[in-house]
């Protein structure tokens, strides 16, 4: 599975939303993407691709775009 | 100055001069924003003849918290509202209502973790919350203590829970915790009272003494139930040192009514309004202002919320302004400690009335 694919896998499973949503879904955008949604999903995003992001990259990671721009800073390139 | 700029100022930076500036002017726009978008709160403006105009401070208008509990106080359509902060209810007692869009929500978690940092710094650590996770089981719906640990959660990585759904100490997890993790940073989170009782005592009880190392605990919610034990900050904070070997201790104070905005304890073992939100002190008896080292009823003021009218409020503790500017650890602004509950406010705390 690429990088993108597992990306993508990772936001449908946590928040059960479809591949068509992605490009515009954001953090507080919908009730499943609230706080306790996105430290879950911070911790599985570590987990996928063994990487630990700073406190402000998880306050920083607000959209399904924004957060690729996050991820390549750790050096995963999707 | 608008919020996201004064966020990226450090957090406990600004002096005097400087600060009365920002929030001269902050707050007459959040007063006058407000009046435009909240009715009931441009009512209540009305009723008591404040002028549409540029207000000092000291000047605005201070809401009781306890208005959250009779009025519905949002700033924004209905549709909007993504959270909705509860703060201290149980049956018989009546609940305050804090209404957050995605806007302010996301300022609260921001403003967190600009103060915070200056403890634990920039990088997520190994967290243990002194606590139940059941505390955060309806997410719609927070009770304080859901809200205070999902605020601070945003610091550890992993985030793992000192307690059972019984509230016992679950001594298997703590200990696997701490195996886990030796040798590294280690921050712990809880609320004073439930540190005590659940995790201070517990291991007392026990006989048991753990080593956190390298560790800072962080604690809020008020001395309020530990007043008839007879426990003081230096007993809390010794026993924390003696049974798990923890290094550093910081209590906070803050309120559901203004989430993030903390008031963090200096390693002077002072609180400290950070160059976000600020404190003044007023007599009870006339609501003029306390001079330095004089008690007075807090009112708290936050250049912070948008989405319902809660940047200046009457709080339901005394306190003490100690200084600004001048306290030995460095950190401007003012800073002061905690004197009690104003007398005859209705028994209500942080933590909830968890009363076990």
């Amino acid at each position: 599975m690429s990088n993108l694919e597992k990306y993508d896998k990772l936001f449908l499973s946590s928040f059960r939303v479809k591949p068509e949503d992605l490009p515009t879904l954001t953090y507080r955008g919908i009730p499943a993407w609230d706080s306790v949604g996105h430290m879950e999903f911070m911790s599985e995003m570590e987990e996928t691709f063994k990487i630990s992001l700073s406190t402000l990259d998880v306050l920083d990671f607000s959209s399904y775009e924004k957060g690729k721009e996050i991820l390549a800073k750790y050096g995963v390139t999707l | 100055m608008d919020y996201d700029t004064l966020l990226t100022k450090e957090p406990f930076s600004l002096s005097r001069a400087e600060k009365r500036t920002v929030f001269s002017d902050g707050l007459t726009e959040l007063t006058r924003y407000h009046r435009e978008h909240c009715p009931p709160y441009a009512a209540l403006l009305d009723r008591l003849g404040v002028p549409d105009g540029p207000l000092a401070p000291e000047d605005v208008p201070f809401l009781p918290v306890s208005v959250f509990k009779d009025l519905e106080l949002k700033s924004v359509p209905d549709g909007q509202v993504f959270k909705t902060i509860t703060s201290s209810g149980t049956t018989g007692q009546r609940v305050s209502r804090i209404f957050l869009d995605a806007g302010t929500s996301a300022n609260q978690q921001k403003t967190l973790f600009r103060i915070t940092s200056a403890l634990v710094g920039n990088d997520r650590l190994p967290m243990l919350v002194i606590d139940s996770k059941k505390v955060l089981r309806d997410r719609a719906m927070f009770s304080a203590r859901g809200a205070g640990i999902l605020g601070f959660s945003i610091f550890g990585s992993p985030m793992r829970y000192a307690l059972n759904n019984d509230m016992e100490l679950d001594l298997e997890a703590v200990e696997a915790f701490l195996e886990q993790y030796r040798g590294r940073k280690i921050l712990l989170f809880g609320f004073t009272f439930m540190i005590w009782r659940h995790f201070c005592q517990a291991l007392r009880e026990k006989g048991i003494t753990l080593d956190f190392g390298d560790s800072v605990l962080i604690h809020g919610g008020g001395w309020k139930k530990l007043v008839n034990e007879a426990v003081s900050p230096e007993e809390f904070n010794q026993t924390l040192r003696e049974v798990a070997g923890i290094r550093q201790v910081a209590d906070y104070y803050g309120m559901a009514e203004q989430t993030g905005c903390i008031y963090l304890e200096c390693p002077q073992g002072h609180l400290h309004a950070s160059a976000y939100s600020d404190v003044l002190f007023r007599r009870p008896a006339d609501h003029g202002l306390c001079t330095v080292g004089e008690p007075g009823v807090i009112q708290v003021l936050s250049l912070l919320p948008r989405s319902y009218p809660g940047h200046s409020l009457l709080t339901e503790d005394m306190g003490v302004l100690l200084g600004e500017d001048d306290c030995p650890c460095g950190w401007k602004g003012k800073y002061f400690s905690i004197t009690g509950r104003i007398p005859k406010a209705e028994v209500r705390g942080c933590s909830d009335t968890y009363g076990g």
